[in-house]
């Protein structure tokens, strides 16, 4: 069935085991990729239109593409990292099929030659990572992985790595520079991991999601999976539905589902039906707000989230009801960013920050109507001026929390402050 | 005017603390994974997390430890420690109690449990209590929203937590 690719393997007993994943046909595509030479591999994964998961759904066969022809070694690390507000599903993946994960990255070393692969997981997920490394000890057992892969003699490595919670060294740079055994601060770009990554090699850094789409390609053939899913969104994809709803979860959908359905068939509609829908976080808390009424006509795919002007990000959707104070809301998101910032520019480490006070200020009292003003200001300060996106992340949810929810802020300052007793109903 | 600013207060400074040396299997483990990486160097988050598995925090001397066993510069590994927020620069509690306070779990009652643990405890954040039994931390989406509000308890999720479950909790770790 081809509406279910990556959790078709969830309800199965004991889904995490070598036993259970080679019982269902797991290393078959594979051991397909290894009798197909690295540009076939490159070739499927570009017809797919396969897009990176992690947040800025870049084509993956595009980028596997700039890797340069050169002596050196190359490397491929696996985003493990999931720390973007509102994300859980490559927690799912690799508890509950990590050999998809190692298939996936076996196929995909080989496609752009790379014979060491690390998976740098977020330092929270201390079960999953022993998941995960036992999953990996099972596969060198097994000889999928080793100096000689499945008898082919293509060598391939794959190491575990730690993160010790910090959000920035999920962005590639940052992640790389961490794995370096150095504070995550990201890298100026140019030049880009692909021509200059890991210890001065090239590197591929792919999410979890991403890489656990490339066996389903390489078994199907990549024009079958860019049947599913609509346009330049192909496939299917996970979303993290949390917040108000009354079924939070995991779910994957083909891209293109109305909003609407995932809510009321999927999600079982809001939890409290006296309290409707009031707005949408729809991928992870970088991105901009939707209104009810922008969601509830709103596909969920990468086009149809843009004509919103708001990203799918990293499908974390939070889903907020009606009687959430707005600014409280926007002050919890943006002490996430300046907690977060690594601090290596100063827009971003004195931007956030002042943000945040700013909007505690006015849910918690002491803020004049020039604030907003100095909002903007700060904004544009940030926006698009520091070496990595931190700085952006921040800025969307302020300005699309302003832009639409203005009234909110405004009863504030007549008020005085928060003009609920709680800014939430619990 | 209540203008509180919300972060994480970093100590101006590192106890020194005994003595340190990993234990024989850490370093053995580090020698094992060292032909993994490119440079030593590399090894020092998985070289950090040993350290804390061994005593609990990273202390001065820890640091120097492991500045030599990588090759690496003391400041270097100390900057590193600071950097990341899940090595404790001093003895945490023996319960760590870790409350996400991002959105969704603020959306279902984050506040409320962080009230309660401060009430009960009579601690702030990042301080153990006097017995050394518990220590609150407030910590980021901790990836597991859709069971929010999130606790972590040392290295263990406690999903879809209630007041009355933490209550619970308080009473049963020792
Ligand atoms: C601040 C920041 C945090 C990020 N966090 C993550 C993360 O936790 N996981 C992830 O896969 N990508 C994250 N990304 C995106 C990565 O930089 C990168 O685009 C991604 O890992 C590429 O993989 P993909 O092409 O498979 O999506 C983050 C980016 C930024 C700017
Ligand atoms: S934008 Fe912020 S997080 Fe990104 S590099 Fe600059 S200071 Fe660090
Ligand atoms: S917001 Fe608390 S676990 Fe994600």
């Amino acid at each position: 069935m081809a509406d279910v690719i990556l959790t078709s393997r969830f309800a199965t007993k004991d889904s995490h085991t070598l036993a259970s994943y080679v019982a269902d046909g797991g290393y078959g595509a594979a051991k397909k990729a290894l009798a197909m030479t690295p540009e076939q591999v490159l070739e499927e994964v570009k017809k797919s239109g396969l897009r990176g998961r992690g947040g800025a759904g870049f084509p993956t066969g595009m980028k596997w593409g700039f890797i340069p022809k050169s002596d050196k070694p190359v490397y491929l690390c696996i985003n493990a990292d999931e720390s973007e507000p509102g994300t859980f599903k490559d927690r799912y993946l690799m508890d509950l099929d990590p050999h998809l994960l190692i298939e996936g990255i076996i196929i995909s070393c080989w496609a752009i030659r790379s014979h060491d692969c690390y998976i740098y997981i977020r330092g929270e997920y201390h079960s999953t990572y022993d998941v995960m490394q036992k999953a990996l000890d099972e596969a060198y057992a097994a000889g999928y992985l080793g100096d000689d892969v499945a008898g082919t003699g293509f060598r391939l490595h794959c190491t575990m790595h730690k993160g010790a919670g910090a959000y920035i060294c999920g962005e590639e740079t940052g992640l790389i520079e961490s794995l370096e055994g150095k504070k995550g601060e990201p890298r100026i770009k140019p030049p880009f991991p692909a021509i200059v990554g890991l210890f001065g090699c090239p590197t591929i850094v792919n999410n979890v999601e991403t890489i656990t789409c490339v066996p389903w390609i390489i078994e199907h053939g990549g024009e079958a999976y860019a049947k599913i899913g609509v346009g330049k969104s192909t496939g299917t994809k996970l979303w993290c539905v949390s917040g108000h709803v009354k079924k939070p979860g995991l779910l994957e959908l083909p891209l293109g589902l109305p909003f609407k359905t995932m809510l009321e068939e999927h999600c079982g509609g809001m939890r409290d039906p006296k309290r409707p829908l009031k707005a949408v976080i729809p991928g992870g808390s970088s991105v901009p707000v939707l209104t009810a009424a922008e969601m509830m006509d709103c596909n969920l795919d990468y086009e149809s989230i843009a004509a919103k002007g708001s990203m799918l990000g990293s499908a974390g959707m939070i889903v907020i009801e009606e009687g959430t104070c707005m600014v409280w809301t926007l002050a919890i998101l943006t002490r996430f960013y300046a907690d977060e910032s690594c601090g290596q520019c100063t827009p971003c480490r004195e931007g956030t920050s002042w943000v945040n006070d700013i909007l505690w200020r006015i849910e918690r009292g002491g803020a004049t109507p020039k604030d907003i003003d100095l909002l903007h200001n700060l904004c544009d300060n940030m926006m698009g001026k520091t070496i990595c996106v931190l700085a952006d992340a921040c800025v969307m949810p302020v300005r699309s929390f302003l832009e639409k929810f203005g009234a909110e802020f405004q009863a504030h300052f007549e008020h005085g402050s928060c003009p609920q007793a709680e800014p939430v109903h619990i | 005017m209540e203008s509180k600013v919300e972060f994480r207060p970093a100590p101006l400074r590192v106890p020194e603390g005994e003595p340190f040396r990993l234990s024989d299997a850490a370093l053995a483990e580090i020698e094992r994974l060292a032909p993994r990486y490119a440079t030593r160097a590399a090894l020092l988050l998985p070289a950090l997390w040993m350290v804390q598995r061994q005593q609990g925090y990273i202390s001065e001397a820890s640091m120097r430890h492991v500045a030599a066993v990588l090759g690496v510069s003391p400041v270097k590994v100390y900057s590193v420690v600071t950097f990341y927020h899940m090595y404790h620069e001093s003895p945490p509690g023996r319960w760590n109690i870790q409350v996400c306070h991002n959105l969704s779990c603020s959306l279902l009652g984050a506040e409320k449990l962080l009230d309660l643990l401060h009430a009960k405890l009579g601690v702030g954040e990042d301080e153990p209590t006097a017995d050394g039994r518990f220590m609150i931390q407030r910590v980021e989406c901790l990836g597991a929203c859709e069971h929010a509000p999130v606790c972590q308890i040392n290295d263990d999720f406690v999903f879809d937590v209630t007041p009355k479950d933490l209550e619970r909790k308080l009473d049963e770790l020792k």
